[in-house]
């Protein structure tokens, strides 16, 4: 166990995309438990030093593990499946109009339940993506695939953020 | 007569054993001191027997000048040299402070910083508190009878960058060795959790003389996990005051006040005036001022109605906390009500109307925080406390860099667990571009105007490329105490720029040393004694620690390594008993950096052993 190992080996998690969030939250505070810079306070800056790096090690993987999206990314890259969502827009065309559909319908939207059902909509695609990547990267193993998967779902959540922000606007 | 102590056959008493550590709770109004002493972490009193030390700081002349009660007492009759409220204005330049003109102090307009003209000369915030937090601790000192080893100071948990890198100066200033800076709702549960071992989610809701804070935590078998934090550092109780002030001014046709004495005692009326409606079901606002008189009748209906803006403020907060914690009003198993400000009725009815269930108030709400921070400090300072707690807390704004068209590209998202670092990669504008222009800034907005800006800083030497093929690697690393250093680095040269966000808004070290030489420090003792008295307490504490190692994890040291260190241990004790300070700090560097490798191995042992026994078939 050193700094470069992978996230999972750090958590000692089966290398796969389906976890438990329980036992994530759980091991990530038996982890920091030991590396936290507070246990080192009265121990000099060298300790400290180390401490910091461990413990920013340990959050890192934390937010990776913990978030479905990042979790997904992560598996593809350690299979040499980048996601690269930059330089790789390419969406089939289906997609992009369900994509065009939605934004028409949010910027119709003018009142509260309106928005609410468009975020729920949102909300279910968002599952139903997720179930998808779950099928590609831990049954058929194609990190290929997945990976356009995963793009598409950084759209759907892109979008669900932009709902919420409508509806935090029309709250306040 | 003192008795003499003697010590029971056998048991040599080591005086380095238990460590001094406290708590301090550096408060817009007043602030403690308390420590954990038998196990129990109280309040330290003064001579008085009185726990509170109010905030304010009287300069006399350049070298006299009063703290407390005194300087309180002095407030109407000297209000330009008397200083209260100073929190509001740490790490805050003149533009950040809304309508200067009503406090009564002479601000310098100072670049970074505002300053104070007073009878002892120009002050900076900085300063005042320091004033405040050596009083604290020469009361501990009093105490034990012993020198003070560290000290938890408690921050806002809304707290920028540069509200809190004052703060440390200020505790640097005072002789103080930070152990860390927590903020105040954390301190707050720790001491209400333990009291009450409690488990689940809770909400605490924060309202002192200056500041608002509402933290949501999550309370796991002594883990302290921070989920969403918010608030506004520039919202409290002296705002209530306020408003309630200019309620009467306009109830009796007043026109704003110009006299500084007025200002002062109008203020100081409506502080009693409120504190009494908190109690009682109608109140006599009645003051004498220069060539006018104010006299007024006030309800608690009256003044929850004047003040009704500021609590919605809060409540905006509160929902706003909750949604970045994605938990819903329900999910809160408790709700613990911190800062005196909270004594008011028109509060706690909010409080318990939102979540639909009576918030806690068994502990004394000026106390909490600073208890908290005992139980905290007394852990951190290695005296073992039997429970061992964490804490894992979060930053409370974004933090990012500005990017072309004064655009603020976020690094580290608002409500992040620190410590942590984050990296991103940017590249040039220009074709040939050979330096680049970083500004840091933080806050949740767009645009870099309307965000806080902590540092600017430039990376220069990357080789001429066309515009866009440069990679540069923007780091941010926040610690555990929230405070943030940035590095940049250009990927394909390696050309590499750094800063610690600190000279922009903070004090420079130049500065820190002149207001140590000026300061208390040097009417009270020699400077060198000083550096020595710090460099021996450094060797202690690396013999200590490196003892202890030592008895935990002797085994994982080959027989060469395990001499070496015996070696280094050695010098530093006779170092420690007869030499300078400069030769005892290269003992203690020396030491260090012998046990580096001891120290890695010591943690990838503490890694395995958390996870001694969990194996992906226990999963």
């Amino acid at each position: 166990m050193n700094l470069q190992s992978t996230d999972f080996e750090l958590f000692q998690l089966p290398v796969q995309f389906a976890q438990t969030r329980a036992v994530i939250d759980a091991r990530w505070k038996e982890l920091q438990r030991e590396a936290h810079p507070d246990k080192f306070a009265a121990q000099g800056a060298a300790a400290q030093r180390l401490a910091m790096q461990w413990s920013v090690r340990i959050n890192e993987a934390y937010q990776r593990l913990k978030d479905p999206l990042k979790r997904a990314s992560y598996l593809c890259e350690l299979h040499a499946a980048p996601i690269n969502a930059e330089n790789n827009t390419a969406m089939p065309p289906a997609f992009l109009i369900q994509q065009m559909e939605w934004r028409e319908a949010l910027e119709d939207a003018s009142s509260l339940a309106q928005l609410e059902a468009i975020a729920a909509e949102t909300s279910a695609a968002e599952q139903a993506q997720l179930a998808v990547i779950a099928h590609a990267l831990d049954v058929q193993q194609d990190h290929i695939k997945a990976a356009n998967d995963v793009r598409s779902l950084m759209f759907i959540q892109r979008f669900g953020t932009e709902v919420e922000a409508r509806i935090d606007q029309l709250a306040s | 007569m003192a008795l003499l102590q003697i010590s029971e056959p056998g048991y040599t008493p080591d005086p380095h054993q238990r460590r001094i550590a406290v708590g301090i709770d550096l408060g817009t109004t007043h602030s403690l001191v308390a420590s954990v002493r038998n196990g129990v972490a109280e309040c330290l009193p003064d001579e008085q027997g009185r726990v509170i030390l109010p905030s304010v700081v009287r300069y006399l002349s350049a070298d006299k000048r009063q703290i407390g009660f005194e300087a309180l007492a002095a407030q109407v009759e000297d209000p330009h040299n008397t200083i209260a409220s100073v929190k509001r204005l740490m790490g805050r330049g003149l533009h950040d402070i809304a309508d200067p003109s009503r406090l009564p102090y002479q601000l310098i307009d100072k670049p970074g910083m505002v300053g104070l003209q007073t009878a002892a000369g120009e002050k900076s915030p900085v300063e005042v508190s320091a004033e405040i937090l050596a009083t604290l601790r020469f009361r501990a000192e009093d105490t034990f009878d012993d020198e003070v080893f560290g000290a938890v100071i408690t921050v806002p948990a809304y707290f920028d960058e540069a509200q809190r890198q004052a703060t440390k100066d200020a505790a640097q200033l005072a002789g103080l060795n930070v152990l860390r800076l927590i903020n105040e709702p954390t301190a707050a549960a720790i001491a209400y959790g333990l009291d009450n071992n409690s488990e689940g989610v809770f909400a605490v809701y924060d309202l002192g003389g200056g500041t608002f804070d509402i933290s949501i935590l999550r309370l796991t078998q002594g883990v302290f996990e921070v989920v969403a934090t918010g608030g506004n550092s520039a919202l409290g109780g002296d705002d209530y005051d306020r408003a309630l002030a200019n309620w009467a001014l306009a109830k009796t046709a007043i026109s704003p006040l110009e006299n500084a004495a007025d200002k002062a005692a109008l203020l100081r009326t409506a502080r009693a005036v409120k504190e009494t409606l908190s109690t009682q079901s109608s109140v006599a606002f009645q003051l004498d001022l220069t060539d006018t008189r104010i006299d007024t009748i006030v309800t608690p209906a009256d003044f929850a109605d004047i003040t009704s803006d500021l609590t919605a403020q809060t409540m905006t907060a509160v929902r706003k906390a909750l949604r970045d914690a994605k938990l819903g009003k329900d999910e809160i198993q408790g709700v613990v009500l911190v800062g005196g400000s909270t004594r008011m009725p028109a509060i706690r009815a909010a409080v318990a109307d939102f979540f639909g269930r009576e918030p806690l108030t068994n502990l004394n709400p000026d106390e909490v925080v600073a208890l908290g921070a005992a139980i905290s400090a007394n852990q951190l300072a290695g005296n073992h406390t039997g429970d061992d707690l964490l804490l894992l807390d979060v930053i409370p704004l974004s933090l990012g860099i500005e990017t072309m068209g004064g655009l603020v590209e976020r690094i580290v998202p608002r409500n992040q667990t620190i410590p942590t670092a984050m990296a991103q990669d940017f590249t040039t504008y220009q074709d040939g571009q050979t330096a680049l222009a970083l500004h840091v800034v933080q806050g949740e907005r767009d645009l870099v105007a309307d965000c806080r800006s902590l540092a600017r800083f430039e990376l220069r030497g990357i080789p001429p490329m066309a515009a866009g093929a440069a990679r540069i690697r923007v780091t941010f690393t926040v610690d555990a105490d929230g405070l943030l250093s940035v590095s940049a680095k250009e990927q394909g040269s390696g050309v590499v720029a750094q800063i610690d966000v600190k000279p922009s808004y903070g004090l420079s070290d130049d500065e820190i040393a002149r207001m140590l030489q000026e300061s208390f420090t040097t009417a009270q003792q020699d400077m060198q004694a000083r550096a020595l008295a710090e460099a021996r307490v450094d060797a202690d504490r690396m013999l200590l620690a490196t003892q202890s190692a030592l008895n935990a994890d002797a085994d994982l040291l080959e027989a060469e390594e395990k001499s070496n260190i015996d070696r280094l241990m050695a010098a530093v004790a006779s170092a420690r008993a007869d030499a300078d300070a400069a030769t005892i700090e290269a003992a203690n560097q020396a030491l260090a950096k012998g046990t580096e490798n001891f120290a890695a191995q010591r943690m990838n042992r503490g890694i395995q052993k958390a996870l001694a026994g969990k194996n992906i078939a226990a999963v």
